[in-house]
């Protein structure tokens, strides 16, 4: 290339913002490394014990946005130790001393205590934005320093943490100057809300878009919110709780009926199905509808609001829905792209619950259904393979059969076919979840096939080491492999080390890995941690290394061992 | 993982606030069988006579029982699925957070003798047996309902026929509906009928039974709690009129 002065490359670089494409410009050459360097803001770091904080702050100056994520994905469903790790204290506490600009921080999965919180509210003038999903270890009073010290907060919100309440006090913290805001979500706080001081919140935020409320604000109070804020673009709404009758529930609709900037809704946490009547007007508009924490509505009040939302792009729903329910959706809504069904009841009394019927109604009638996660009772190959004809869009698809080893329930096979086909004619797959009877031959195929996933959990399938090394070795863009309660042992782990560091992570419980073959194979990588955690006490830690591991979780890493493990996780 | 870890792993995590409950309200004899039966899915040689279960069932309602919304150990508990069914840790992959809203639905099948269709009700949308029987009324509002506050039981004035509301259990015997407390009934319904009193002549013969203490102690409850008496004694009635 001919000489281009860096300013102009700089410019350049301004335009392009995925991560990837930024990554791989840095690689070009030095020249380019430098100037991609010292531009870029936004930086992702997919697992916070990868890389050290004053590192990412070396390499990126400028930076403003970080995005972290902590504690392995299995950790939702506890498989991981409460108090495993995922700090953000250490980051935050290197960010302040080294006087970095940041304005956004979105952490995943970590601990953030109310210390961080303070810290981080103190420390960042121009603190804007901050995301939490997943996280835990904080209180009200963190979000309290938050909203006090952040002047010019645009962005809080809270997506399924665990927080420990302690009261409604933190909502008054809003300075009277604060007049920001554009996002607020407090939808997983189980607490009482200060409602005078949500209320006045909302009336002097008017670039307010987003605004999702929990359980603690009442339909009234929803009604005289909306009054103030008509413009919003997604709205939660708390309890929907009230006598249809009443003056309240009128005055609410009429309120509705102006309130046509609503594009996205969920919550209902707490509902009374006559009253949903509503929210039709806002239906129409709606591309997202979240109804999968609203377990009051069902059977035909479900399928009603579906019918005047015709819209939609992204449904999540409780599986109260039915097959049945789920024909009406296929035949409503045809810009589907995403789908997911949550189980009403997980543990499986067999009440509600969908089947291989509902999904293939929604395959052949939602073309654009690009994303799945779909908890079922049962699943055929035959419904499989249909599914994978009639969508061959997907780049995330999730099965979980509630039971989960269970057979095709009509032939009584495995359901290796069946995922088969959603592998081959799903070229651009990226997220692939199993569940159901499963052999080694679904390996087979997902390793010849699913060129371009990069995520896939595993759980209770295989027959053999072969299974787990036909996705090693086929597929190439795979980062995060996570297995449970399959027959994987040393051969498949220590077959190809190499591939690990190509990799962001490797999950595996309860399979057929001993210490010995972790051991190895941290010897052999030095750039991998690999962790053993053991809770379970009565066995003393590596006092044989031909025992099986209980759960092992490795990584690559910069920056070797991480110091604030527990006792009872062992870095080899 | 062994079933039996699983097992325990799964006890510890939800609780035992119902059991405790239980425990802590009855006093009476057979509380410590009915406590480990329910716990080991035991066999209704166990239940408590149908005196014992209403005492509870008055006792709890009035110390609170009737809270919309209860704190989270209550949702959590009313939910505790039977213990005898093992559970997996972290299967189905559902999020802890995830698990106690859907924790709070729970469909029971109704069957009205005589009706020739059947309803859903999601149990977890009530407090009380009052609540229940409300909204049985709201949905089969077709038939006339009637609750008498101190009769035992309801006579369709037309067909001389009357009914029961039972219910099945987790054991899969059925029940007179009342004979726990209610967080405990919800969690143990498998479904409810509405039974002719004919055809509920085992169950009638415990009602019976007890009568004279069921009727000291809805005195007792009375003062406070009207209603719910009413609820408490199942009485019910439904009077059966031709469907179109």
């Amino acid at each position: 290339m001919n000489y281009c002065p860096d300013e102009v490359m700089e410019h350049v670089f301004d335009f392009i913002t995925s991560h990837k494409d930024r990554n791989a410009v840095s690689l070009v050459c030095k020249s380019w490394y430098q100037i991609e360097r010292s531009s870029r803001q936004k930086v992702f770091i997919g697992n916070c014990y990868a890389i050290s904080p004053e590192r990412v702050i070396e390499r990126f100056p400028e930076l403003k946005s970080l995005t972290l994520k902590g504690k392995p994905h299995f950790a939702d469903f506890n498989l991981v130790p409460h108090d495993w790790g995922g700090f953000v204290y250490p980051w935050i506490e290197a960010l302040a001393n080294h006087r970095v600009g940041l304005e956004e921080l979105r952490l995943k999965r970590m601990v953030v205590s109310d210390e961080s919180l303070e810290l981080l509210s103190k420390s960042f003038v121009n603190f804007k934005s901050l995301v939490l999903v997943s996280c835990e270890g904080f209180t009200t009073d963190g979000l309290a320093a938050i909203a006090a010290n952040c002047r010019y907060l645009r962005e809080l919100d809270l997506q399924e943490n665990e927080v420990e309440d302690h009261k409604g006090h933190w909502i008054s913290c809003f300075p009277e100057s604060c007049t920001s805001l554009v996002s607020l979500n407090f939808a997983c706080l189980k607490g009482e809300i200060n409602l005078t001081a949500l209320e006045r919140l909302v009336a002097r935020s008017p670039n307010l878009k987003s605004l999702r409320l929990n359980r603690a604000v009442p339909l009234e109070a929803l009604q005289r919110i909306l009054m103030r804020a008509p413009q919003l673009v997604d709205l939660g709404t708390g309890s929907f709780l009230h006598d249809p009758a009443s003056e309240a529930y009128s005055k609410l609709k009429a309120t509705l009926l102006k309130c046509n900037s609503i594009r996205t809704l969920s919550g209902f946490l707490e509902v009374s199905p006559r009253c949903l009547p509503a929210i039709y007007t806002v239906c129409q508009n709606l591309t997202s509808l979240n109804l999968s924490y609203a377990p009051g509505i069902h059977g035909n009040d479900m399928i009603k609001l579906i019918q005047h939302c015709r819209k939609l792009e992204r449904l999540w729903i409780l599986d109260c829905i039915g097959d049945k329910g789920l024909g009406v959706v296929a035949s409503t809504c045809k810009e589907l792209q995403e789908l997911r069904v949550f189980p009403s009841d997980p543990y499986g009394v067999g009440n509600a619950a969908v089947t291989e019927e509902g999904l293939v109604a929604i395959s052949a009638g939602c073309p654009k259904l690009h994303s799945l996660l779909y908890f079922c009772q049962q699943m055929t190959n035959a419904a499989l393979i249909t599914v994978a004809k009639n969508c061959s869009n997907f780049t995330r698809f999730r099965l979980c059969i509630l039971d989960p080893t269970k057979p095709d329930p009509v032939t009584l096979q495995p359901l290796d076919e069946g995922f088969g086909a959603i592998v081959q004619s799903c070229k651009r797959l990226r997220r692939l979840s199993l569940s159901g009877l499963l052999t080694d031959q679904v390996f087979l195929y997902i390793g010849m096939y699913a060129e371009q996933l990069e995520m896939l959990s595993i759980a209770f399938a295989g027959d053999s080491d072969k299974g787990m090394l036909y996705v090693l070795n086929g597929c190439k863009n795979l980062r995060k492999l996570e297995i449970r309660d399959s027959p994987f042992g040393n051969k498949a782990l220590s077959d190809d080390v190499g591939k690990y560091e190509t990799m962001r992570s490797l999950w595996m419980s309860s399979c057929e890995v001993t210490l010995e073959g972790c051991k190895a194979l941290a010897k052999n990588m030095p750039r991998l941690n690999v962790e053993i955690i053991n809770e379970d006490d009565e066995v003393a830690p590596s006092s044989d290394d031909r025992q099986i591991v209980g759960k092992m979780y490795l990584y690559r890493t910069l920056v070797g061992p991480r110091k604030d493990a527990p006792w009872y996780v062992e870095i080899l | 993982m062994s079933p039996a870890n699983l097992n325990e792993s799964s006890d510890s995590d939800v609780g035992s606030l119902n059991f405790e409950e239980t425990k802590l309200t009855l006093g009476l004899p057979g509380v410590e069988c009915r406590g480990t039966a329910a716990e080991s899915g035991g066999k209704s040689g166990v239940k408590r006579g149908f005196s014992n279960t209403i005492d509870l069932n008055l006792r709890s309602s009035s110390s609170g029982g009737d809270k919309r919304c209860g704190g989270e150990n209550d949702v959590l508990g009313s939910a505790k699925p039977p213990a005898a069914k093992t559970q997996m840790v972290g299967w189905p992959p559902v999020r802890a957070s995830r698990k106690n809203v859907m924790r709070s639905c729970k469909y029971v099948k109704v069957a009205v003798d005589g009706a020739p269709y059947l309803r859903k009700v999601d149990l977890e949308m009530y407090n009380s047996y009052q609540q229940l029987l409300g909204a049985l009324e709201d949905m089969f509002s077709c038939f006339t309902i009637r609750n008498y506050l101190n009769e035992r039981r309801i006579m369709d004035q037309v067909n001389g026929v009357e009914y029961v509301a039972t219910y099945e259990d987790k054991d899969g015997d059925w029940m007179l509906v009342g004979d726990v407390p209610w967080k405990m009934f919800v969690e143990i319904c498998k479904r409810l009928r509405l039974m002719k009193s004919s055809e509920a002549i085992g169950l009638e013969f415990i009602l019976q039974e007890h009568l004279p203490r069921t009727q000291v102690q809805v005195e007792e409850e009375d003062i406070c709690e009207g209603v719910t008496v009413a609820v408490q004694r199942l009485l019910v009635s439904f009077n059966l009129v031709p469907l179109v």
